[in-house]
């Protein structure tokens, strides 16, 4: 059924009908109302659910991995700083193979203290091996919930999944949601059913020590897996869309691509602006187009090699920083197109950090300041945009 | 013998419980307890720090398979009843 | 697409009258986004939210830098916050305010519309005494000065959105519905 609803509202709802048996969460603004929502269908009974309220981020993290480990759905849901200090347990769910799901509600660190929207939480845990899913509607943050599931509990993956919902932007926005039947999901996405778990009666240990003769023979499979994951997403996103009649284009959704002479690659919420800028440049006849990274991990770099064969120039918007070096997104998409003898024009945007509106001017102003410097064909530094004091404007 | 990732679990697991380690053959100092001047206080029961002292009507039993030799217990017992002795000797 | 910007303090319900128009707009077959500018909330702090109404979906996820509506839940906000910023020419401003009070001061160009919704929330005894909350009053007022609504899916969206005296809050809306007067400068 289809109702207004937030994006956090559209996380619970997809906990919900993903049928979470185990839901461990602290709260932190922006999150707040994916927990309060699900603590409320837990108590009424809406869900079969084990709620366990806890005293940190880190032990969240904890209890979800021993409850998956038991074989238990589990779910669990942060932010920011919530989500960095989860950060040594978001690895030892990945490397202990609990396929647990999380919403990261998205938003910027401090200080300078701030509860907007940016991705420098996200992207620092880029190496924690989590899958990470960034999404653009509230839709695409329910439908990516009950996906990440089957991806993540698929015998070749079983990694867990990180499901990106910018702040505010999404968290708080209330736009129409479909939220499928029961059944549906039901028949799309079965119980868990790990092949070993832990259970009453049978001590076991999980996580032991190994000798260095052994470890990366662990680590090795864990790099296996997120590649199966590279596959995992495309098929069972085409079940999904056989079921539901929706599908969110992979890890890199493009969008007006097939022509164009210079692409934006954007991720989360202003991918939804960035459709408009395109649209209407076309409209003037300057052939521009959107490519909006998805899945950050996996990473699509086949993807990005195979579009870096079509267009001249790639703009890479980063919503955060990696100081000393570039944006994230930036670095790793020149990285895969490295090994490509021809390669397009690349150049680093960062705009949007701590809420900063990313407006259809900014984005229109990147689309044409690309254009130029596929032009020129030069080799162009990162550009930070909308910062007061530097003389360049791009409102 | 290092295995081939193939042939290892997804992490490592451990079908036996950690009490397949007889951590007993780690001791230098062994406790000892004057069964005559012991309180019944249970302190040595709560601060050994690998659960191997059970209480038998009150009064310590060390296993000492897995006992090794810490001293936590001699340091906090009130009534000074444990004693450490080194291995070999006593 | 169809801009509304809502300015009012912590308390009023600024962020549900968003989404209660949202909601309404929903039921009229339009699509909706309504979200607010959130800052760290306290009672009694001035708060901004925002919608959007279109015949298609929206994906534009930026500010509203130039609504087409304004609605102000707190007329003493008058002072200190540019409550007009960047409102379309010809745009319309819903202001709760006193009856019997002029309205004085306030630039031509737009149509103005003023409701009593403080005393309407107070007759219906939604929020306390000293301070009603009023988001359901100035819906309903939003009804009447706005084609796209009707009055029916609004009332039905304060049932949907109301968490208690879901009675009250719609004999509110309707109330002010009736009382709401265009004012001409």
């Amino acid at each position: 059924m289809r109702k207004v609803m937030t994006g956090n509202y559209a996380s619970a709802y997809g906990a919900k009908v993903s049928r979470a048996e185990v839901i461990a969460a602290y709260p932190i603004t922006p999150q707040t109302s994916i927990v309060e929502k699900l603590a409320e269908f837990v108590s009424s009974g809406e869900m079969d659910a084990k709620f366990i309220p806890v005293e940190s981020e880190h032990s969240a993290m904890a209890a979800c991995i021993s409850a998956s480990i038991a074989g238990a759905r589990t779910y669990t849901a942060t932010s920011s700083h919530g989500l960095t200090l989860m950060h040594e347990v978001l690895i030892w769910a990945s490397s202990a193979r609990a396929p647990v799901v999380m919403t990261n509600v998205s938003r910027a660190m401090a200080p300078p203290w701030s509860v907007w929207v940016d991705h420098m939480d996200s992207v620092a845990q880029r190496d924690t091996g989590w899958m990470q899913f960034f999404c653009e509607s509230n839709q695409e943050v329910l439908d990516t919930v009950v996906m990440a599931y089957k991806i993540g509990e698929s015998r070749d993956v079983m990694l867990p999944a990180m499901i990106i919902e910018d702040a505010f932007i999404l968290s708080h926005t209330s736009e129409p949601v479909d939220v499928p039947d029961q059944e549906l999901v039901d028949s799309f996405l079965p119980g868990y059913d790990p092949e070993i778990k832990l259970e009453v009666g049978r001590p076991m240990g999980f996580g032991s020590l190994v000798r260095p003769d052994q470890y990366m023979e662990f680590r090795y499979k864990a790099m296996k897996a997120m590649d199966s994951a590279h596959e995992r997403i495309l098929s069972v996103e085409d079940e999904f869309k056989r079921a539901f009649g929706r599908s969110y284009g992979g890890l890199l959704d493009e969008y007006e691509c097939e022509d164009a002479d210079v692409v934006l690659v954007v991720a989360g919420s202003a991918a939804g602006t960035a459709r408009e800028v395109v649209d209407s440049m076309r409209s003037r006849g300057i052939r521009v187009g959107l490519a909006r990274l998805r899945a950050f991990r996996p990473f699509p770099r086949d993807e990005f090699r195979t579009l870096a064969k079509r267009v001249r120039g790639i703009a890479v918007l980063d919503r955060s920083y990696t100081y000393g070096a570039a944006g994230a997104f930036y670095t790793e998409i020149c990285g895969s197109l490295y090994p490509l003898v021809e390669r397009p024009t690349v150049k680093n945007y960062v705009a949007g950090l701590g809420g900063r509106d990313i407006t259809p001017g900014i984005l229109e102003n990147i689309f044409k300041d690309m254009i130029d410097t596929t032009e020129r064909g030069e080799a162009a530094e990162p550009e930070w945009v909308d910062v007061e004091g530097l003389e360049r404007r791009w409102r | 013998m290092t295995k081939s990732y193939e042939a290892i679990p997804l992490t490592p697991i451990s079908s036996e419980p950690s009490t397949i380690n007889k951590t007993g053959l780690w001791r230098v100092f062994y406790p000892v307890v004057d069964l005559e001047k012991c309180k019944k206080c249970t302190l040595c029961w709560k601060f050994c720090p690998d659960a191997t002292i059970e209480l038998v009507d009150g009064i310590p039993v060390i296993d000492l398979e897995f006992c090794k030799g810490c001293g936590i217990c001699a340091n906090e017992c009130p009534a000074k009843c444990i004693v450490m002795v080194k291995e070999g000797e006593g | 697409m169809i801009e509304v910007r809502f300015h009012g303090r912590g308390g009023q319900g600024v962020v549900i009258a968003s989404e209660v128009l949202a909601n309404a707009a929903f039921r009229e077959g339009f699509e909706v986004a309504s979200f607010p500018f959130f800052g760290v909330e306290r009672r009694g702090a001035p708060v901004t939210a925002y919608a959007r109404i279109d015949t298609r979906p929206i994906r534009l996820r930026s500010s509203i830098y130039e609504p087409d509506y304004v609605v102000v839940l707190d007329s003493s906000l008058m002072k200190g916050v540019d409550l007009l910023n960047g409102l379309k020419t010809g745009g319309h401003v819903l202001i709760n305010y006193p009856d019997g009070k002029d309205l004085n001061a306030l630039p031509s160009g737009y149509r103005y519309y003023t409701l009593d919704a403080t005393s309407i929330a107070a007759e219906n005894q939604i929020g306390s005494k000293v301070l009603p909350i009023v988001n359901t009053a100035i819906m309903g007022g939003f009804a009447r000065i706005c084609d796209l609504i009707s009055l029916e899916s609004m009332l039905e969206s304060i049932r949907d959105k109301a968490p208690v005296k879901k009675d009250a809050n719609v004999a509110a809306a309707r109330a002010a519905y009736e009382r709401t007067k265009e004012v001409v400068i």
